[in-house]
């Protein structure tokens, strides 16, 4: 209770009012009330899903690089965050990009729980997955349309994405548009290297790019690495 | 950005405990999540208008105020049942302290107080609203939100002396 909370009224009677409102008795009754609040506020999700007032629902996946963070819309899958991205930032530009509507909803994200670690697993070499495009522009959408039609385990260059995007001179624009990819690993990003070979950049860091390439059996695994 | 509201689970985790709070005292457990999920319905389907300068301090009034006409919708629906008006807190409690026999009929007391002066004692004391707060919730004066608290209080010390 706020502390700073002076009533002239205070005595036995509001003391009384009080002491139960808080469950401060006990620590088992003011943790019950805790639980309580937080069992209650995660039955939200599925009630304001059903009231059409859920814009943004998110959870976070296990994965081999650790808990990613994915969020989807009514449309489909719109963020997917690696860990390094705190939680709260990827939440909070999501609610000013989207909606403020926002809520933790963990069983909306299963299917794509699922389908990540099967990914992971090596059991699964497409995502069946409705996607959000709205986070993405013009441009980097016809980079990324054309990133998501490259097959798992193949591999194209900057110069060539770029071309199928329609700006056969674009592949510095193209690398951008592939850097600020919103929901990686599921728009394989990760398969798109320099000509030559060289693997460019990554949003998630070049070690995942090889451990992807690798998982996918595009690349051979680094000797000694 | 700044113009937009938190996300809303922020608001949500911030201000679940105090509702649940609020509302176990005024409606009773077994109302209290019917009561809750609509108070937060509630609040998600205005949350996108909130205006920036509410924010902060005034969005617990804000909540609070929803799960107060919340908590009178629910005891008129249990008034209209006609069925027998339950100590709210009275569902037994094993992780509750030894309860104090008085709290009872304080708490049994509070329920059977008039509509405004209830309202205004559990948002005092369970809700931690200020005057003017009160005021807003139950939509009157503060001057008059001051004098259902004071008489609520009254009847209450009646039973708890103090």
């Amino acid at each position: 209770m706020n502390g700073d909370f002076v009533d002239r009224d205070e005595d036995r009677t509001v003391r009384a009012l009080r002491r139960r409102a808080n469950a401060s008795g006990s620590a088992a009754a003011a943790s019950r009330v805790t639980d309580e609040a937080a069992a209650a506020a995660a039955r939200l999700a599925d009630r304001a899903a059903a009231e059409e007032l859920l814009d943004v629902a998110y959870a976070t996946i296990d994965s081999p690089f650790g808990p990613l963070l994915a969020a989807s819309t009514r449309r489909g899958l719109v963020r997917l965050a690696f860990p390094e991205e705190h939680e709260q930032d990827v939440i909070e530009r999501l609610a000013s990009r989207i909606s403020p509507r926002v809520l933790r909803a963990p069983a909306r994200l299963d299917p794509v729980a699922r389908q990540l670690d099967e990914y992971f697993a090596g059991r699964r070499h497409a995502f069946e997955t409705e996607l959000d495009w709205s986070l993405i522009g013009p441009f980097g959408q016809r980079v990324l349309a054309a990133t998501a039609a490259i097959p798992y385990g193949s591999v194209l260059s900057y110069a060539q994405v770029a071309g199928e995007a329609g700006s056969p001179r674009g592949s510095r624009a193209a690398g951008n548009a592939l850097g600020s990819n919103p929901i990686p690993i599921v728009i394989p990003c990760h398969r798109v290297l320099r000509t030559g070979g060289a693997l460019g950049g990554y949003g998630g860091g070049l070690p995942r790019k090889r451990w992807l390439l690798e998982l996918e059996g595009a690349l051979q695994p680094e000797l000694g690495s | 950005m700044s113009s937009a509201p938190p996300p809303f689970q922020a608001f949500l985790d911030e201000h679940r405990e105090a509702v649940w709070r609020f509302l176990v005292a005024s409606v009773g457990r077994t109302d209290a999540d019917d009561c809750f999920q609509e108070t937060f319905i509630a609040a998600l389907r205005a949350y996108p208008q909130l205006r920036s300068r509410r924010r902060e301090h005034n969005l617990r009034a804000w909540v609070l105020t929803i799960a107060h006409r919340k908590a009178l919708d629910a005891h008129r629906a249990r008034a209209r049942r006609a069925t027998p008006v339950a100590d709210p807190l009275a569902v037994s409690d094993p992780a509750a302290p030894a309860a104090d026999g008085r709290d009872e009929e304080l708490w049994e007391a509070v329920d059977g107080l008039p509509e405004r002066q209830r309202s205004a004692v559990v948002l005092r004391f369970v809700g931690d609203l200020a005057h003017r707060e009160i005021a807003t919730a139950i939509g009157c004066s503060e001057e008059s939100a001051r004098a259902s608290l004071h008489e609520g209080l009254s009847k209450l010390r009646k039973v708890v002396p103090a």
